[in-house]
Parts: structure tokens; C-alpha cells; sequence
């Protein structure tokens, strides 16, 4: 426990030392902070201004000329791109139920089976999804997609259920990241109580861990859910005729230029994001079970 | 204890491992693993106009026997066309320069986030991560509006007086720089940022109690500590960039060569799949080097958690 606790640096140090104490061995503290500043303008400003221009009366998305909202409702009468969304809203929904499910099986074997046969290359096959270029993944997904369906006759065709499975592969490698450092940080002992007291393990597991870890179920579920919406080039390879999720449409909008329902589509997306992560965010900040 | 030990050994216990380790390993060996082998076989196959668009690797000639076909044109073409080699090295090359400038920004970034205090230290780096679930078609996107020849950039400098002429910088290789930078800067920032936390300021301490200046105690004690850190988020950004197909695409324009990019474009345009599938295992090949140094630092790491748990 000990050892934890000096380990567990963030928590132990700098609690202690106020920003002042820092600075006898830090060295001064200003350029730090204007870099840091520069740093989060640098990842901000771009969204902002798009999320201002997409309140902007003239179709010319860069020339100011008075507020509207009339691109908001110019996308909500285009139907294509309102049916690219659903369709992309269902993968998104299933895609993260399912990689949720894998991904914390994963992270169960890395954390809770120690070194089991084949670990090595397990642990491999979850970290390649992480950095693999999207191409490669797309490229060699439709690949096994066509020679599945000329073998077996299955899938029938491409579209929902394939892009589907895409997203999984690559999104369950994720899950099992958030998972797995949770339950590594997770103390046990409730889990030892009720298992000295005679409860079965799986009982054990979906009664206690469960709900312990209950937080980074969440956040694997939600980012599991965004990076499916999110993925344009794995779905263009898998996809068929008649399933356009809602990045190829906007793709192809946006290499004809930049366009302003675009720009309030960006505004809602943002927005709808930045909400979910802020509740995930103070759902999370008060985690119960964890070590100090 | 002896009964909860007994309980581990049997059949629940195997149960689990089959279902924990079974399944993901299933999915990940069907959908993930089997691909790569079917790729590799298809960069073997050769081009013709059927659906799909290539030749069977093997047929029965007669009965018992089996002809197998490898075509090495696909390779012989990317070996011989410069264009190809070209393409390989300048995604290097760009991901190298990337991965240098998402580091000097993202180093001091992360280390600031690292030594404030701990109230301020939720906030930043919700602001680190907030970006990273945003789409990222749209962030590439805002980039275009912001560096067109008639966009924001070139307005607020014409309007400041700074430049006559609008600059140019959409579709260059700047442009590029500027997308990578800014679309992979939290995939470095947050393994640093893990590292830095985990790092014992005592020792900083100890070097300025015996005097040594604050530079040279970084120089000593933290970038030497926190190189596992460096390398995992320059890894975390080098190999999806060397990769990238939406950036370049986008914001770059002829000039801009990249692998990524020249893959998409013969799958879909010259429709040609085993030239895309050599170009994809020319591509891996090339990220496998960095791909295990990612994968030892994570051993590492794992095996350190795992030293403190007990």
C-alpha cells in the first residue's frame, strides 16, 4: 500500500505544494503557461470560428454579413443528409453496445487471467487497431468482406452490417484501453469480502465490479459511439450502394468547398459532443472505489 | 481463502477464461488478423475487369492438381515507378516533422498540465481530450474555411495590413503540416502527460537543494525520465500520420504526395486492388519497426501498474 502510495505521484506531491513552492524547482513558470495558452488557442480557435460562421447570413462562409440562422434550418429540410445521419446514429448505437461487450472482455483476460497462453500476441491485436492507418484497416476489411461473400455467400451484400463490424474491430480496442485501466486501478477488496462470504464469482463480477467500474463502461461506450460517427475512410471502403453514413456525405460535400450548412452541422455535432462529455466528465470525477 | 482458491481452479474459472480471453481474440483474429493474410494474397493477385477486380491466386487445372499463381507485377510497379518511393518517403518525412512539432509544442503543454495544481489540472486536460471526440472530418474541415486564398487567415492579415496579396497556403504542404499538428496534438500530450504525473518531484527538489539550476535539472533528471512518454506519443502520432488519407486530401493539394492518399486513389479511382493491397503491405511493413517499440513501451508500463498494485 505504500508503494502505491508514492507511486501514485499526482495525487501525493502536488496536492501538497501550492503553485508558489513549485517554482524553486520548476523554474519560472510564465513561459510554460503562454505555451500552454498558445496550445489550447491552437486547438480551439478553429472550432470557434466555424461555429461563429455558421451563424453567418452570406453563403461565402469567410465574409461576415450579419447573423442567421437559416443554414440550422436548411439542414433540417435536407433529407439525404438527415437519412446519412440516422443511418450513421444506428451503426454508432450498435457498434458501441457490441464493442463495449468485447472490449470489456479483453480488458477482464489482460487484467484478471495474468499470463495466459497467447497473451503476447493478444495484447498485439489489441493495440494495432489503436495507431493502424484507417486505410489499411478499410482496405483489408473489404477485402476479407468480398472473399467471405464469394466462399460463403455471406455477408449478402455491404452496407449496415458491414461497416458495423468495421467499426467494432477498431473500436473495441479502444474500450478495452478505458476498461482496463480502470479495473487495474480498482480495489479489490469488496470483491474479496463478497467472495470470502460465498457469493460466485459471476455474481460477484456483474453485482460489484460492475457497477465499480460503472464509469469507464461509460466513456468506453460513449467513445466507441463517436469514433463510429466519426470514421469516414473505413466506412467508404465497406460501405455499398445506398448505405451513405453521415462523414462520407459531408466528405463529399466538403471537397466541392466549404459550405455553411456544414459549418451548423460542425455547430451541432460540437455541441452535442462537448454536452455528453462534460456529464461523463462530472459523472466521473468523484469515482468511488478507486485508490487515492 | 482455501475455498475461494478451490472455486478459482474449477469450472467457473475456466468458464470465464474461455469467454474474457475467447471471444475478442476470436473477433480480433476473424476481422482484424485473417484481412492482412487475404491482403498479402491479393498484392499477389493480378488485376483484371471482373468483379472484384482481380484474378484468382489458384485454380484446379485437373483433378488432383492444384495451380497457384503469384503475381509479383504489383510490387515489380512499385519498385520501378518513382512516384511510389516517393510517395513512401515523403509520408515519412512529413510524419517525422509532424511528430517533432506536435512534440515541442505538446512537451511544455503537458508538463504544465502535469505541475499545476490538482483543481486546474481536471480542467485542462478535459480541454486536452474534449477536442479528440470531436469529429475529426470537421476540425480538418475548420481548417480549410480558415486558410483559403479568400479565407479568415488572409482577411485578418490584408485587413491588418501585414500582406497585399493573399497568401497561399491551402493546398501546400504547410497546410498539411497544420492539419497533422493540430488533429494528432492530444495523442501526444496524453501519454506525456501520464508520464510527467507519475514522475518524483522530490528528485527535482533534491537537485535544487544541492543547487543545480532548473534547466539543467530538467535536462538531468525529468527528460531522461520521461522519455518513455516521448517515445509512446511520438509513436501514438508517427504512425497513424505516415498513414493519413483525410489531411492530405483535403488540405493538401498535387504536390502534397502520401501513401494514404496514393492508396486510396488506386483503390477507387484506377480501381486497381492489388496494386492498392502491395501499397498496403509496403505500408505496414514500413510501420512495423516503431509498431514494437509502441508495444515494448506498453509491457513496461502494464508491468508497472502491475508492480505497484502489489
Amino acid at each position: 500500500m505504500s508503494k502505491a502510495a508514492v507511486g501514485a505521484g499526482p495525487g501525493s506531491g502536488s496536492s501538497l505544494d501550492s503553485d508558489l513552492g513549485k517554482d524553486s524547482f520548476h523554474g519560472r513558470r510564465w513561459p510554460l503557461y503562454s505555451l500552454l495558452a498558445f496550445g489550447y488557442a491552437f486547438l480551439y480557435v478553429p472550432v470557434l470560428l466555424l461555429i461563429i460562421y455558421s451563424f453567418n447570413e452570406s453563403r461565402l462562409v469567410t465574409v461576415w454579413a450579419g447573423f442567421s440562422t437559416k443554414w440550422y434550418g436548411e439542414l433540417l429540410r435536407n433529407q439525404q443528409l438527415l437519412d446519412a445521419a440516422w443511418l450513421s446514429v444506428r451503426i454508432a448505437a450498435v457498434n458501441a453496445s457490441i464493442a463495449l461487450v468485447l472490449g470489456t472482455l479483453a480488458a477482464n483476460a489482460l487484467v484478471r487471467h495474468g499470463r495466459f497462453r497467447g497473451r503476447t500476441g493478444f495484447e498485439l491485436l489489441l493495440t494495432a487497431p489503436l495507431v493502424m492507418p484507417d486505410v489499411i484497416i478499410g482496405l483489408s476489411l473489404l477485402l476479407l468482406f468480398v472473399a467471405l461473400q464469394q466462399t460463403l455467400g455471406w455477408p449478402p451484400g455491404r452496407g449496415f452490417t458491414t461497416i458495423t463490424i468495421a467499426h467494432i474491430t477498431f473500436s473495441m480496442a479502444y474500450v478495452a484501453v478505458i476498461v482496463r485501466a480502470r479495473l487495474a486501478r480498482m480495489d479489490r477488496s469488496l470483491e474479496e469480502a463478497a467472495m470470502d462470504l460465498g457469493a460466485r464469482p459471476l455474481k460477484v463480477y456483474l453485482s460489484i465490479t460492475l457497477p465499480l467500474i460503472a464509469p469507464a463502461l461509460l466513456a468506453g461506450w460513449l467513445l466507441a459511439f463517436t469514433l463510429s460517427l466519426d470514421d469516414l475512410v473505413i466506412a467508404s471502403f465497406v460501405s455499398g450502394p445506398g448505405s451513405t453514413t453521415l462523414p462520407m456525405l459531408v466528405y463529399a460535400s466538403v471537397r466541392m468547398g466549404v459550405s455553411p450548412q456544414i459549418n451548423a452541422l460542425a455547430t451541432i455535432i460540437v455541441a452535442v459532443v462537448s454536452l455528453a462529455v462534460v456529464i461523463a466528465g462530472l459523472t466521473m470525477r468523484r469515482p468511488q472505489g478507486e485508490r487515492p | 481463502m482455501m475455498a475461494r482458491l478451490q472455486r478459482l481452479t474449477t469450472g467457473p474459472r475456466q468458464l470465464s477464461r474461455l469467454v474474457n480471453i475467447g471471444l475478442p481474440y476470436l473477433w480480433l483474429g476473424l476481422f482484424f488478423l485473417l484481412p492482412f493474410v487475404i491482403v498479402l494474397g491479393i498484392s499477389l493477385a493480378e488485376p483484371a475487369l471482373a468483379q472484384p477486380p482481380y484474378t484468382a491466386l489458384w485454380e484446379w487445372v485437373e483433378e488432383g492438381v492444384l495451380a497457384i499463381r503469384l503475381n509479383l507485377q504489383s510490387y515489380l510497379l512499385l519498385a520501378e515507378d518513382e512516384l511510389y518511393l516517393t510517395a513512401l518517403l515523403s509520408s515519412l518525412w512529413i510524419a517525422l516533422i509532424c511528430t517533432l512539432l506536435c512534440l515541442l509544442l505538446g512537451y511544455p503543454m503537458a508538463y504544465a498540465i502535469a505541475t499545476a495544481s490538482e483543481r486546474w489540472r481536471v480542467l485542462l486536460l478535459m480541454l486536452i481530450v474534449l477536442p479528440f471526440w470531436t469529429s475529426f472530418l470537421i476540425r480538418v474541415y475548420a481548417w480549410m474555411g480558415i486558410l483559403k486564398s479568400n479565407g479568415i487567415l488572409n482577411n485578418v492579415l490584408l485587413s491588418l495590413g501585414v500582406i497585399e496579396q493573399p497568401l497561399q497556403i491551402l493546398h501546400t504542404p504547410l497546410a498539411v503540416y497544420i492539419g497533422i499538428v493540430y488533429s494528432y496534438l492530444p495523442f501526444m500530450i496524453l501519454p506525456l502527460y501520464a508520464n510527467l504525473t507519475r514522475l518524483d518531484f522530490g528528485l527535482l527538489e533534491a537537485a535544487a537543494d544541492l543547487g543545480c539550476r532548473p534547466w539543467r535539472a530538467f535536462l538531468a533528471v525529468t527528460l531522461p525520465l520521461s522519455l518513455p512518454g516521448i517515445i509512446a506519443g511520438s509513436m501514438l502520432v508517427f504512425i497513424p500520420a505516415v498513414g493519413e488519407f483525410v489531411i492530405p486530401d483535403l488540405l493538401g493539394g498535387p504536390q502534397t504526395l502520401m501513401v494514404g492518399k496514393m492508396l486510396w486513389t488506386e483503390f477507387f479511382s484506377n480501381k486497381d486492388w492489388p496494386l492498392a493491397s502491395a501499397l498496403a503491405i509496403l505500408l505496414l511493413a514500413v510501420l512495423v519497426v516503431p509498431f514494437v517499440l509502441l508495444q515494448r513501451l506498453e509491457e513496461n508500463w502494464e508491468r508497472r501498474l502491475e508492480d505497484e498494485r502489489s
